[in-house]
Parts: C-alpha cells; structure tokens; sequence
C-alpha cells in the first residue's frame, strides 16, 4: 500500500469547490483511494459527502493511500492537488 | 383570506400563484421490495436520472448557479450515498424508506458540524427529493417553467431551485419554512423582489390563484380588491420619490440625526458613496480577513483603508477593527476547540491571544489617515469594561488616531456606559450581538427568532440606558445594527436620545422619511410607547400607534 501525507492548501479547507475538484478527480483516477485525517477511519476519497464529513479545515494534514501499480502516480497527482489552494478560480 | 409570515425587503406585489411541487414522502410502511436486485438497479438509475438531469441544468445555467448545480450533481453521483442505500435495500427496506434514512445520516452529521456543512443540507435533501419522486415515478419537485410574473409559492426553496428560476419573472416569492435569513431570502433581498418566509398555509394557496404579498407588513391576501392594488401603486411611488431626497437626516425640528451606511469593501464604499448618506457608520473590516490563510499585509490594509476614505472625501467614516470568532471563523486566529465561540475570544478579545492583528491594523488606519488627510474614526468590537475601552483607545491614540470609540453589544458595557463613556470619544450600538447576548439567544436558530426580536423590551431599555448615557457625556452614541434600518425603530432610536443610524445603504430613503415626520418630543413619545410594552410584538405595535398620523400608511403598515 502506498500512502502519503499533505497539507490541505485551500483557505476555506476541504469544503464546497476544492471538496468537489478533489472528490471528483479521486473518482476520475479510476482505483479506489482513501483518505484519513486526524484520528477518524479512513474513507473513500471519491464521496463528496464523507470528504466534506471530515471537516477538514485549511492548513490540516491528510493521509492518502491506495494499492495497484497505479497507486503512486495517482497518490502524486491528488497530492498536488491538495497542495494548491483550490479556493482560487483558475 | 389573509395569511401572514416574515417579510424579506418592504415591495408589495400582486400577481397570480405558482406552486412548486412539494417533496414526495416515503410512502408508510413501505413494502419490501419482492425482488431486491431490480429494486436496486431501479435505485441506481433513479440516481443516475437525477444525476445526468442536474449536470444538464447546469449545462444551460449561468454564473453562480453552475457552480451549485455541478456541486449537487456531484451528491447524487455520490459512491457512499449509493452504496449505503443499495445496502439498505439489500437487507430488506423499501428503496425511499432506506434513502431517507442514509439522507438523514448525512443531514444529521452536516447538522452537527454547523458552518459551511450546515448550508450543504438544502442540496443534499434536493438531491433526496429528486431521487425519491423517480423511484416513486411521480413529478419530479422542481421549478416549473413562468411564462407570466408570478408569485413563486414552495414549501421551501432549495439554492438549486433558486439558480434554476428565471428572476425576471419572479414577482414574490412565499415559503411555509425558511428564514428571513436563509440563501433564498438573501438572494430575493439583492434582486430586490419581495419574499415571505414561515407563511403557515402557503401550501394550500390554489394554483393560479390571484394574490397580493405586501413584504413590509409580512402578510398575503387572496383576492385583493382594486383598492390593494391602488395602495400599493401609491407606495411604489412614494418610494422612487422618496429615494430622490438627499437631504441630511433630522427630526422636523432640525434636531440632527446622522444617516450613513454599513459597508465591508472598497467596493461599496464607492458603489454607496454617491448615494444620498452621510458617510459610514460601520465600516466592518473583517471582509478582508475572512477566506485567508494568513493576516493580509499594513500595506495592503492600509491601500484599501485609504481607498474607502478617498470614496468618502471628508465625510465621516467608522472604521470598525477586525470583528472575527464565532459565526466569523479566520484560520489564523480562531481559536478551533472553542465549545461556545460567540462567549468566547472574538472581536477585541482577539488582543489576549494575537496582540499583533490590531496593532498592525492600527498602523495601516494612521497610514491611510496620513496619505488621504482624512481622519478616519475607529472602534472596537465587543467591548465588555471600562478597561477595555480604555487600553483600546490608548492603542489607537498611540498611532495617532484621534476620534476613538467603541461598540456597545455586550450587556455589560450597555449597564456601564458611562464609565465605558469617560474613555472614549463616541460609542455604537451594534444591536443584533446586544439582543443575542441579552436575550441569551443565538442569532442563527430559526425557532428561537420571537426571542431575538430586536424589539424585545429589554433590548430597548439597554438602547435607553447607553443613549441616555451618551446625552450625559455629550459624546455621539449610534446604532449600526439591523434596528437602524426599520423607519419604525429609527423613530423609536432618535426619541431614545441616539444620534446617527448606520445600516444598507438601500434602507436610508424610508428611515430619513420617518425621522423627519417627528419633532424630537413626537419621536419621544413614540420610543416611551414603545418602552412601556412588556412584549416584543406589543412595543411594535405600540410604536406604530404612536406614530405622527399618515407616517404608517405611507410606510405600507
């Protein structure tokens, strides 16, 4: 299993636009991630509705991890997803 | 018939009624479904219906309502809510009755969490209601298609159904739930159009059915006679021609009363700086704070500071410092496991735990004061002693800030105003934070709103007493809450003795109206008909009967 840890860039934190840019591109990577903050249990990284029950808020470490040989580059693009402030319009 | 509710905005329309479908039920005791794998598949396509149905509307939707479509999208879409529910159905529940209760898991957890979750729980019962009406094969709720201004009646009214009504046609809208403040209600008030929320028996208002929805008097009436509709061509009338008038707010006896505006952003300043108030009277800076993962810089505070006042040219501007905590959250200050933020390190008291915030906003006000020549007033948020008012204006005196003042909104400092008054130059009255505390009622819950009224007796006896103590002092004391906005209660506030009404700038018309129909001994009398009521509902209608004849007609009341 692949994991890694990042800090959540978007200023309002895991919520509303950056939540669903991220949900959505976890559910477009087409293999299953999870995502863990805090001391909660993990969950599908894919379902806006868990994401946004973490509550994470900006500045927050989470903890992404996923299997297969597709593990570690999808891991490296939702990290740097993550670490973007998604708050921004591009 | 008449019905009444909560009126958002004072227009008064007459139009025909559309209902929008209300939300289909779980029928009772559901059956089980006899084969549970094509009650499943009939599941998944329903969410797929609903899902493909709301990506097209925001497909053909503009600005921000395609954001909101996409992201209600994205819930029907929503693996966990599916599987969850397929799960349910599995075991046996009929296919409603299991997405209900997945729903109601989510809505109780978003509930809980409060802020932005909270406000997801409209898209996610749409999204609900959307899905339950393709398994139960009824109409789908929903927005139906205007073709003639209507009265747009619903139960409640989803952000999404909002985005997807074409406004222009939109005459009122009336809800049986709601709140005065909720996203609807918000979006009516900007667009101008009149809106009724907590109207008991909308729901039964016949389709088509002709109506007329006064906003400022919270009521609907069936059927109007043609001397409803003359009524309100009259306060249409009255009200573009009472916009006209920029003359500066005073009783009829020229006892001045200051009218300005509440604004947030260089933006506003300069979009109500024409407009016909005499400057600002709550300049709320935290618009600059919010939505940041860092503090913005003195310059950058002090470019924007010195923008407003430039807007402003030597009219009188009140620069309120940073009023963050509670329903205000800022990632770099809030202090996160507070269990009851709004009694906890807000406003001013952000001074014990990040000293340097005000201090750098200090600078940056003296900055603008000395690169403009304009003189800004400045006060603090939620000050509770006589030592806070003191150690505050010591801090704004030491950068060179001459006019300094505070607010008035916790109780305390409302019993305590003359000491709070031997300290600085002016005091404001911020009344919807004095009513909370007061009233020990938090400002946002919906069913505690009787309790909050700003006209609750002891709300207005803490007004007298902090006016009264201004008089004494010779020192300005003003309101800048939602109070000041109502003609009525600016009326009953200049007879308490307070001498500038700060509120939207949309707003200055009706009260500059109200005020200047009084001498100081009418409005007076008006505020003591008001203090001698022992109910909210009681002090307001006491007040209006008080009135200088004519005044309430003209004001739709």
């Amino acid at each position: 299993m692949s994991t890694r840890t990042v800090a959540v860039a978007s200023s309002s934190g895991l919520h509303a636009r950056p939540a669903s840019i991220f949900t959505q591109a976890a559910a477009d990577s087409g293999i299953d991630v999870l995502i863990a903050h805090g001391d909660e249990d993990p969950v599908d990284a894919a379902s806006i509705l868990l994401v946004m029950s973490l509550g994470v808020p900006s500045g927050a470490e989470v903890t992404l991890s996923a299997d297969g040989p597709d593990a570690d580059r999808v891991l490296d693009e939702l990290v740097a997803l993550l670490a973007t402030d998604l708050d921004e319009e591009p | 018939m008449k019905l009444t509710g909560a009126g958002v905005g004072r227009g008064a329309v007459i139009g025909p009624v559309v209902r929008i479908a209300p939300a289909p039920a779980a029928p009772a005791h559901e059956p089980v479904p006899e084969d549970p794998t094509s009650a499943a598949a009939d599941v998944v396509a329903a969410f797929d219906a609903v899902a493909a149905g709301l990506r097209a509307q925001a497909g053909s939707a503009e600005g921000a309502a395609v954001a909101v479509l996409g992201a209600t999208a994205q819930m029907a879409e929503d693996r966990a809510l599916r599987k969850q529910t397929l799960a349910k159905v599995a075991a046996g529940e009929g296919p409603v009755t299991a997405l209900d209760s997945v729903v109601g898991g989510f809505v109780e957890m978003f509930t809980k969490a409060g802020g932005m979750l909270a406000e997801r729980v409209t898209d996610l019962r749409s999204v609900r209601d959307r899905v339950a009406a393709h398994i139960l094969g009824v109409p789908a709720p929903g927005v139906p298609h205007l073709s003639v201004p209507s009265v747009v009646v619903a139960q409640d009214l989803a952000p999404a159904d909002t985005a997807a009504l074409d406004l222009s046609l939109v005459l009122a809208i009336v809800t049986e739930l709601g709140g005065t403040t909720s996203h609807t209600a918000i979006i009516a008030g900007q667009r101008g159009i009149p809106c009724l929320v907590r109207v008991a028996g909308a729901l039964e208002l016949a389709e088509g059915a002709v109506v007329a929805v006064d906003a400022a008097a919270g009521t609907l009436e069936v059927d109007p006679g043609p001397e409803v509709a003359e009524a309100f061509a009259l306060r249409a009338d009255v009200a573009r021609r009472l916009a006209e008038d920029v003359s500066p707010g005073a009783t009829a006896d020229g006892m001045p009363v200051n009218l300005l505006a509440n604004i947030g952003t260089a933006a506003d300043a300069a979009r109500v700086a024409g407009d016909a108030c005499e400057g600002v009277g709550l300049f709320r800076t935290e618009v600059l704070f919010l939505d940041r993962t860092s503090a913005p810089t003195r310059e950058e505070q002090a470019e924007v500071y010195a923008q407003v006042l430039r807007s402003f040219a030597g009219r009188k501007v009140v620069v309120r410092t940073l009023d963050a905590g509670a329903d205000k959250p800022l990632a770099f200050a809030t202090q996160l496991d507070e269990e009851n933020p709004a009694l906890g390190v807000r406003g001013y008291r952000l001074v014990r735990t990040a000293p340097e915030l005000l201090e750098t906003q200090l600078a940056a006000l003296a900055d603008a004061q000395r690169v403009t020549g304009v003189q800004p007033w400045v006060m603090a948020p939620m000050i509770s002693t006589p030592g806070e008012a003191r150690d505050f204006a010591a801090a704004a005196r030491r950068h060179g800030l001459t006019t300094v003042g505070v607010m008035v909104e916790v109780p305390a400092a409302a019993l305590r105003a003359d000491a709070i008054l031997a300290e600085v130059d002016f005091v404001s009255m911020g009344t919807n934070d004095l009513a909370q505390y007061v009233m020990a009622t938090d400002r946002l819950r919906g069913e505690l709103s009787d309790l909050i009224n700003l006209w609750q007796p002891a709300v207005l006896d803490l007004v007298a007493a902090t006016a009264a103590a201004g008089r004494r002092a010779g020192k300005p004391a003003g309101v800048c809450g939602e109070s000041a906005a109502d003609p009525v209660m600016a009326v009953v506030l200049t007879g308490l003795g307070v001498t500038s009404l700060s509120m939207s700038a949309g707003a200055v018309p009706l009260v500059r109206y109200a005020v200047a129909q009084h001498t100081l001994a009418q409005a007076e009398a008006v505020a003591q008909a008001a203090l001698a009521a022992d109910s909210a509902e009681a002090a307001r209608a006491a007040a209006i009967a008080a009135l200088v004849p004519g005044v309430a007609a003209t004001l739709g009341l």
